[in-house]
């Protein structure tokens, strides 16, 4: 049977203001829904909150009461209320009418993506401008998180500087791959557009010469959790002892691009790295790294298989 | 327990030869037809993916029609056997040019089968082998030993599903797999006496 106890409290603190409930109502409701009906606690939750949000003429998109002040770099779930006091670091143009505005915030502890949509019809955020922000939502994307403003997002300008920090991650395990797109690759040469040709198109600027590049996207598995890791141009030749000059040389006599990446694969799979670099979506960029040639603790491990 | 990437991708298990041998019953755990297919490690845990590093010993083609390569990679408890043919063209081309013995390091896809005995073996299809070092391997030894150790510490069929199956799968007791970490560790360290007597 699962516990309701903690969920009913949480409910009862977000509505006792507003709806005359005890924490017995909210945990019997919870309980017909997930012990007799099999619903999951999650959407039993919801269903209730909905439910007296509605009693309590509370706004749907507004819940009551004060939401967290929250770290970026804490940000790890969708659809959570927050406050966030954070720097505007970049502005990008909007893809669609239907935004206001996006681009990133960050403060010390890293940066996120922010939409502002335009029906919400917020003031506009200056860059480099630090705000307090209260009331936005965030969001997820193939897990990469974001956040939204609405139109009960609270933006109060504040005269201070924030030392933007950069998500910066340490990670490690044996290299187990190396995907597609890996070795020698041509980049499309329009300005800003660094986009990898396919085919020698770009799938915005088409047909190119394209300029050559060198990368490994890669996977990091340490037997517990896989990180998918980019090493750019600069920790590839490092990585792989070769340079962009040796790679496209051995590119031309094969007749074969595909010859640099094999070359490789050969040099770094089944090693074991320590990486660290900032978050990019799903992949840390890498930015220093090293190979791990000390082995574990062979002594440590013993005494603990000796004692289970 | 533990976490795939946001793409999905599966963990990489690392698990001495001698259980992996061992890990005869295999399971999906969805209907669907492109369901991700798992190995009961006896120790309790799934693996879709493994990770070693060892000594290949022999190589062999066992292919009649079409070359099918057999290789023989050693850890401190036993053999890995690893089979490539025509849809693994990389790791075919792999075993057909290595020399034995080498250091190798193979990611893979472990595979159940009967034998014509009527017993199950259980073999690794590789998606990569690759040439490594000595001291690649020691460190495989060391994680392995200790993530070996974190699933007997975490054995318990009461709170973990894996467990009990394994305990509804498996006749040997888990024991075996503890000491054979153990033997593993200290045929490390014994290693390490003998270089170093060497030295002197």
């Amino acid at each position: 049977m699962t516990d309701v106890r903690q969920p009913a409290e949480d409910i009862h603190d977000q509505f006792a203001e507003h709806v005359d409930i005890t924490v017995e109502d909210i945990a019997d409701r919870l309980d017909t829904l997930v012990n007799q009906y099999q619903v999951p606690i999650d959407e039993a939750r919801r269903s209730l909150v909905n439910n007296y949000r509605d009693q309590a003429g509370i706004d749907r998109d507004s819940p009551s009461g004060t939401n967290e002040q929250r770290d970026i770099v804490t940000i790890d779930a969708p659809d959570e209320w927050v406050d966030l006091t954070a720097k505007v670091v970049d502005l990008w143009e909007p893809r669609s009418d239907s935004i206001g505005q996006v681009g990133l915030l960050g403060d010390e502890t890293g940066t996120i993506k922010f939409t502002a949509w335009a029906k919400s019809d917020l003031p506009a955020l200056e860059e480099e401008a630090v705000y307090q922000l209260g009331n936005v939502v965030t969001d997820e994307y193939q897990g990469r998180y974001s956040v939204k403003l609405n139109r009960t997002t609270t933006i109060e300008e504040l005269d201070q500087e924030i030392e933007v920090g950069d998500n910066t991650v340490e990670c490690d395990g044996a290299l187990v791959d190396i995907q597609n797109g890996s070795g020698l690759i041509k980049r499309c040469p329009e300005e800003d557009c660094t986009r990898v040709l396919q085919n020698g198109r770009c799938s915005e600027h088409g047909e190119g010469e394209g300029e050559f590049d060198l990368r490994v996207k890669g996977v990091l598995d340490d037997g517990h959790k896989v990180h998918e890791v980019i090493f750019n141009q600069e920790m590839t030749e490092q990585l792989a002892e070769i340079s962009l000059e040796e790679a496209k040389e051995m590119a031309m006599d094969a007749l074969d691009t595909t010859v640099v990446a094999d070359t490789i694969r050969d040099m770094t799979l089944g090693y074991y790295y320590q990486v660290e670099g900032p978050v990019l979506g799903r992949y840390v960029l890498v930015e220093t790294f090293e190979q791990r040639s000390e082995r574990g603790d062979a002594e440590a491990a013993l005494i603990r298989a000796r004692s289970i | 327990m533990s976490a795939n990437a946001p793409s999905g991708r599966e963990i990489a298990r690392r698990v001495f030869a001698r259980e992996f041998n061992d890990a005869t019953y295999a399971f999906k755990e969805s209907e669907d037809e492109l369901a991700p297919n798992y190995t009961l490690l006896p120790t309790g845990e799934r693996a879709n993916r493994v990770f070693f590093v060892g000594t290949i010993t022999e190589t062999e083609d066992v292919g009649s029609d079409s070359e099918y390569w057999q290789g023989r990679v050693v850890d401190p408890t036993g053999p890995f056997y690893v089979y490539a043919g025509q849809y693994q063209p990389e790791a075919a081309n792999t075993l057909r040019d290595i020399e034995p013995p080498a250091y190798v390091a193979v990611v893979g896809k472990p595979r159940t089968y009967e034998t014509d005995e009527g017993g199950m073996n259980v073999a690794i299809r590789p998606e990569s082998i690759t040439i490594v070092d000595r001291a690649t391997r020691d460190h495989w030894v060391v994680e392995t030993a200790e993530r070996t150790i974190d699933r007997l510490e975490a054995f318990d069929p009461d709170m973990n599903e894996y467990a009990r199956m394994a305990n509804a799968e498996y006749e040997l007791s888990i024991d075996t797999y503890r000491q054979e970490t153990i033997a593993a560790l200290e045929s490390l360290q014994e290693n390490d006496e003998t270089a170093e007597a060497a030295d002197l």
